[in-house]
Order: C-alpha cells, then structure tokens, then sequence
C-alpha cells in the first residue's frame, strides 16, 4: 500500500498514499463503514474502470456530477488537483459483495471526461442527467442530449453559479 | 404519421420558422422533426425524441435496438425471432403517453412499429422534474427528509431511510443509533414495501384488463397506509425517519395495528392466486412477454425484482446487509426467465417474504430511545424547553440553523421495492447538503425498456412497462 512514485500526478511530497492502479486511494467514513474512493485523473479514468470491471466491479448502479465551485478546499487524497467539477462513478461488485467509487476531477475551462458507455450501458441516462445538469460533456456517449430539462432549456440548472430564481412574494393590499 | 411525407430539417440549430408549416404541424410532431421544429428557439441542443432511422447515428440506432448489449448473432437469435430491420417507409413512429393511463404518470414512450411489432422503443423522461436535488441544497439535514419522501412516493421510508443513513454516515453515528430507531426501520420499511408491491399488483392488473385486481390491490393497501397513519401522522410522504433515529415512538396499540394487517393479508394474497396466478389469461398475457437475460440486466444496472426475475440472487438486504437485517432470516426470491410474469410473482412471493420478516421484527422489538441521545443532531424534549433556558436555545438553534455536518461524502445504498435507491450526498461541513444526489432505481430500470420491448407486440408494451413498476416521481426527481 506504501508504493509512492507510481503515479504520474503525484507530488511526492513524502506522504505515503495508497494506490490503487496507479491512482491515489483512500477510504472514507471510518473502518466499520468505509467507503473506498479512488481518484483518477481524465485520462486514467477510462482505463481505472475498465480495470476495476475486470476485478470484478462489473456494476456502475450510479454516475453524477458534483459542481465544487464554492468549496474548491475540500481535502482530497495528496497529489489530487482540485478541479470545479467532479463526475462521481460508484461501482458494485456483485461476486465479491463489495463496493467502490471514482471520483474525476473535471476542469471548468473543458469539461469534458470520457463516457463509460461502451463499459457499462447502464450509464446512459445517468450521463445524460449529468450532462443536462452540469454540462459536462461524456466522450463516446451516443447520444448526449438533455433528459429531465426541455431541449431548449438555457442553462445547467445543478451548477453552483445557476441561481434558482425566486419570485418575489408581495404581500396581499400592502402599500409598497 | 408515416415518415416519408415530409422534408427534413437538415441542421436543427437554426430551426426553420415557416409560417406554412404551422397548420401541419399537428398532425405530424410526434415522429418528424419538421413540424416540432416550427416551436423551437434558438438554443436547441439536439432533440430528446425518437429520430426516423435515416437521421439516427448508427451507434445510437444500435443503442435503441438493444443490440448494444447482445452478446453475438447467435445469442440474439436465441432469444426469439428479432424481426428483421426493415426500410423506413414499412415503419412508423408513433407516440405514447405523457399522458397516458398505463404509463404509470407522465413517462412518455416513441415506439417504432412494424404492424403490431415494436422495434425501436425510447423512453422520453423528464415532465415530472421539479429540480429537488437543487431544492434539497437549500434545506438543512432535519429539513432533507421532507424533500426526499416525495421524491419516489410509493417508497417514502425507503426514501428517507437512504438519506438518513448518508447523513449519519458522514456525522459518523451510524453505530450510535438506538437499536429501537433501528428495529423500527426495518418494521417500516418492511411494511413499505408491501404497500408498494400490492399497489403494483394494483397497476398491474389494471394495465392487463383484470380491473377488479385494481380495487383488490388498492384496499389491501389501504390497510397498510391505515398503519403509516397512526404512526406517523400521514399516509404518505411521512418524513418520520430522520437523520438520529425516528421522529416519534410507535404509538400504543401499534403492535394490534401490524397484527391484524399480519392476519388479514394472507387470504387476501390467496386471492390473488386464485384470480391471477393460475389463471390461463393471465399466465398467457405475461409468460415470455419482455424477456431480458441476466448479461443485459446487470449491464444496463437495473436492480430489485428485475434483476431478481433473470435468476441472479441480488439483494442488498442479505448481500450488503444494513441496519439488522443480517440478524433476520428471510429467503431472496429470484425468477428463472426473465419475463414479465416472473417479476409478477417474485412481487408477490416479496410480500409474503416481508409478512414473514415483520412477524420476526414484531418478535424482537426492543425497548429504549427511539432516536439518539446526541444533543448534536436531537432537539430537546418539549417539557426541557419548560424548565431550562439552555434547552430553549438549543432547541431554538437547531430548528432555525440546523446542525453541521462534517467536510466529506457518502454514498448510502439500500434495498427499495423497486431496486436500490443511494443517496448520495456531499457536504462542506454547513448545515445544509452542498450536493444531494438520489440514485433512483426507477430512473435506472427504466433503461430495460427498449431492450425488454424489442420483437414485442404493442399490447405486450403496456405489460412491459407494468411489470418494470417505475415511479415517475422517482425517475423525474
């Protein structure tokens, strides 16, 4: 669990982080009922969960997107880049009882992160939800259209700088 | 409604403002592009809609066949005779639903037809989103489960149950919870989930014409929904389990209220033997109608009685056992074809397996605190607030700010009737979810649709869609 220069990303900064295929690990929520997360960059990403289903993982029960915009300081594994979005993979494997999850970071300026379509079908309306969303783009996915939104919805309503809109209340016979 | 009659718009972006196509645009905006273009503004990004097959890529037409998912040639064949793809001129587009009486709310399905053939199927979601996921990041963790019971409605507990237990998580009290809290989850979510297997033999039988199984289905639940209403105040959308344990104790009496549902249902599902299960109509109508295999249910992440109607032994309650379940004994009813009469009997068995697991529950009822003692997370009693100023404030200061929760995330996994429903959930250590995500099986299965449907014949989609049970609610969020 202590292999250090492994991964391409990593800072070595002497912290000794766990990997798992070449990506930084970590487990969260205690030893009892912990959840193991591992964080790919874009480009391992597609290539961490192939390996993942070949371990076994051969179930994605759910994919979405997190828009970190007001909270960029949350403590990520060392060597992680926070990015403004995160695509949030959670995988079941169903021979061994397990779970795991992928966390991407998706940079704002393209975001853009590979679909796992051709892995797991069962990804399709979850990337397209996540896509109408957030807007971020799945490469590979064959048909990237909005699902819950109207079509010519303006806008990702699920983004941080979306605001919901209000409208104001003004009070029955009141002397504005 | 044929597709041939009209041109097509060949860059959707800049849609076509025609003042002649105005008047024929009624009849033809189901299956042509053209017509519905006439309405749409400039910022399109691409239609929701099934395409003729002409304007469909190729890889999205093999999605929309199913064929994604087939393993070879010879397994496609093995699963019946596919209709050969035929030209586009022998086809149709027609629409069915939002609003439509079997499409169990507002899911709306373009099918491609061949005569009564379905060919082509895509579901078309999205008329019942009201955006709670964004609501739920306005609202605090005691105010989450008001917003969460709503979402897939004929599960409420189910619902809060999933988002309770991300909360806890991240607060890190999941083994502090009194084991009272816990035995009534598990009571609720039982019974829970019989309500919402008996309303879907209910809808079932209603989509398949046996109309009196629709009052049947309906007044058993009744029954069940009596119980919710003296334990929790309402029959539905309770908001009674909360992050900390449960908002109230069972009230007295309640152990009379789930023994007389307890002895009343039995020779009620009886019943349902007799007028259903054994019957050649019924049996005809359901057996082979929507066949998927094991390989395409675990590809397309469907769960719960669909994946258990393909033979594959999937059940979170025994598989990543929650709460006590690993302390109760119970059997996972799981189907060997695959079809839409398997799925009709595992709910079935389901309800007799949950009577059975109730009666277990009612045994080992503990005595103790209903939520937790953590002056964190519980308001204080009412007769505190009497005597002591610091109750008065605290009390004050949890309702108006809510509680904090710890920087991190959690993704809590359970079994529902229909499948698993996850919360997911992301926090930056304020009193309210920065990001609330449901993993809605119904959003989920309903992606079997296309697959289950493909070679079938348009009276058998109305027994597909019954038999995949989706709460729109639940798929729209």
């Amino acid at each position: 669990m202590t292999d250090t220069d492994a991964s391409p990303v990593s800072d070595t900064q002497g912290d000794e982080t766990p990997e798992l295929h070449g990506c930084p690990t970590w487990t969260v929520g205690g030893e009892q009922h912990g959840q193991q997360v591992v964080f790919p960059d874009r480009d391992q990403y597609l290539a961490v969960a192939k390996a993942l289903a070949d371990e076994g993982f051969t179930i994605c029960v759910d994919l979405c997107g997190v828009d970190y915009l007001e909270h960029l300081d949350r403590p990520l594994p060392a060597g992680v880049v926070p990015e403004r979005f995160e695509v949030v993979a959670n995988l079941v494997d169903i021979g061994n009882r397990r779970r795991i999850r992928i966390r991407v970071q998706v940079p704002e300026a393209d975001p853009t992160v590979a679909s796992l379509f051709d892995l797991h079908p069962g990804t399709e309306s979850p990337e397209r939800e996540t896509y109408d969303m957030f807007g971020i783009e799945f490469d590979g996915h064959p048909d990237l259209t909005r699902i819950l939104m109207p079509e010519d919805w303006v806008g990702h309503p699920l983004r941080k700088d979306y605001d919901p809109g209000r409208i104001p209340v003004q009070f029955k016979e009141a002397n504005a | 409604m044929s597709t041939t009659e009209e041109p097509l718009v060949d860059d959707p972006a800049t849609p076509l403002i025609d003042e002649s196509k105005l008047g024929a645009s009624v009849a033809d905006d189901g299956d042509d592009t053209s017509g519905y273009a006439v309405f749409i503004p400039n910022t399109y990004e691409g239609a929701q809609l099934l395409k003729p097959r002409s304007e469909t890529t190729a890889r999205e037409l093999l999605r929309e066949v199913g064929s994604v998912l087939r393993m070879s040639e010879a397994e496609a064949a093995k699963l019946g005779d596919l209709p050969e793809d035929p030209d586009e001129d022998q086809t149709m587009i027609i629409n069915m639903g939002p609003q439509h009486p079997s499409t169990h709310g507002v899911l709306r399905l373009m099918l491609e037809l061949q005569g009564e053939q379905v060919l082509r199927c895509k579901p078309i979601i999205g008329y019942l989103h009201t955006g709670m996921e964004k609501t739920a990041e306005q609202l605090t963790y005691m105010q989450g489960g008001t917003n969460v019971t709503r979402m897939d409605y004929l599960s409420p507990f189910n619902n809060e149950l999933a988002f309770s237990m991300a909360t806890e998580q991240l607060l890190g009290i999941t083994d502090d919870i009194p084991e009272r809290a816990t035995w009534i989850r598990m009571l609720m979510s039982e019974l829970n989930r019989m309500s919402s297997h008996l309303l879907f033999m209910a809808t079932n039988g209603m989509d398949l014409g046996a109309v009196s199984m629709m009052i049947y289905g309906w007044r058993e639940r009744e029954e069940v929904l009596r119980f919710f209403q003296e334990v929790t105040g309402l029959r539905m959308n309770h908001n009674y389990i909360r992050p900390g344990g449960v908002a109230a104790d069972l009230p007295a009496g309640w152990r009379d209220g789930v023994l007389r549902l307890l002895d009343l249902l039995p020779e009620r599902l009886e019943e349902y033997d007799i007028l259903m299960t054994g019957q050649p109509i019924w049996r005809e109508r359901l057996q082979g109608v929507g066949v998927i295999t094991p390989n395409e249910a675990l590809a397309l992440g469907a769960t719960g009685p669909i994946l258990r109607s393909t033979g594959v032994e999937w059940d979170l309650r025994r598989d990543l056992p929650y709460l006590k379940y690993d302390e109760l004994e119970f059997d996972i009813v799981v189907g060997s074809y695959g079809d839409a009469f398997d799925r009709y009997a595992i709910r079935l068995a389901e309800i007799r397996e949950s009577m059975e697991l109730v009666r277990q529950i009612l045994e080992r009822m503990p005595q103790g605190d209903y939520r937790i003692q953590d002056k964190k997370v519980t308001p204080p009693p009412r007769a505190r607030i009497d005597e002591s100023m610091e109750a008065l404030i605290h009390h004050f200061k949890i309702f108006t700010e809510g509680f904090k929760v710890p920087e991190g995330e959690a993704y809590v996994g359970i079994e529902s009737p229909r499948g698993e429903i996850g919360c997911y959930i992301a926090s930056d250590g304020s009193p309210n979810p920065y990001r609330m995500h449901m993993r809605d099986p119904s959003f989920t299965n309903i992606q079997c649709l296309p697959h289950m449907m493909r070679g079938g014949l348009v009276a058998d989609a109305v027994a597909v869609i019954s038999s995949v049970d989706p709460v729109l609610g639940g798929v729209d969020r």
